[in-house]
């Protein structure tokens, strides 16, 4: 059951990123262009997640979850040097090759080179990230 | 500013952050964690080389898997896979990934940890991170596109 729900969680995920166009680098290309030919729509893939998942967050919270002992939160409320730069960098990347992490696992079902390709440097930059965390 | 309402897909993309919503709602309720596909898949890379992180890998590994599902239940539901126009290749495709990388590894999150799920939350820290990479997504895409 713990499994098959796992599973479930990723392929929903994997499923509303390809219907929003998330998985379209032109299409995040296009929504990041605010000078150029705007196309707004991915503000709507944001504010469509965040209301649904306010409801969970807020709502339907439980005592403890389902499957675990108890609910696994970031503990870190303090801004810090390793945040600010961190979400500099990424903001750079996404503009470079207009895709972000998960439609980046997500475009592995198109078997395409360009696909593998993003997903290989941004898997050697994840490793390389956390062995630079310690020295920022 | 101008409008590119030929593309604009208000009703798909609507549909398809809910679902992403849900997903990250769904993988709260049931396992008490934050959905963030960076920190997920950096977990997973770092059972490689880290003695904590092999913990659930083998959860993480099936949550990839169900992520890359996701589109070929697209391709069962409407016929095709969804449009995937590149807009960078070689060189500038490889600095993007490592870029992406390394941000979303020392930065803690990226747009479905710190956006969807730390938004939701109200966390200070993803708040700050969303508004950061959008300034620079924002700002980098100005600079690629008219400079």
């Amino acid at each position: 059951m713990r499994i098959l729900s796992i599973f479930i969680c990723g392929l929903i995920f994997g499923l509303g990123l390809a219907i929003s166009g998330m998985l379209n680098p032109s299409k995040v290309s296009a929504f990041l262009d605010l000078a150029g030919a705007w196309d707004p729509s991915l503000a709507f893939v944001m504010g469509g997640g965040l209301m649904v998942n306010l409801v969970f967050f807020h709502f339907l919270k439980r005592p403890s979850p389902y499957f675990a002992e108890s609910f696994a939160l970031p503990s870190l409320t303090r801004l810090d040097k390793p945040l600010l730069i961190g979400a500099a960098l990424f903001g750079i990347g996404w503009a470079l090759g207009g895709l972000c992490p998960g439609p980046a696992i997500a475009s592995l079902a198109y078997g395409t080179f360009d696909a593998l390709f993003f997903f290989i440097a941004m898997a050697a930059g994840l490793i390389i990230g956390s062995k630079a965390k310690g020295w920022l | 500013m101008t409008i590119d309402w030929i593309n604009f897909t208000p009703g798909e993309a609507l549909l398809g952050g809910g679902l992403i919503g849900l997903a990250a709602g769904l993988y709260f309720l049931l396992h008490g964690q934050i959905m963030g596909a960076s920190g997920i898949l950096g977990r997973f890379l770092a059972a490689g080389y880290e003695r904590e992180a092999k913990t659930g890998w083998d959860m993480r590994l099936v949550f990839l898997l169900g992520v890359i599902a996701g589109p070929i239940a697209y391709l069962g539901i409407s016929g095709e896979l969804p449009d995937a126009r590149f807009i960078a290749s070689d060189t500038r495709l490889l600095l993007a990934g490592l870029i992406v990388g390394i941000g979303t590894a020392i930065g803690s999150g990226c747009t479905s940890g710190h956006g969807i799920c730390g938004l939701a939350r109200l966390s200070p820290r993803s708040i700050t991170a969303v508004l950061t990479f959008m300034v620079t997504g924002f700002i980098s895409t100005f600079l690629l596109n008219h400079m």
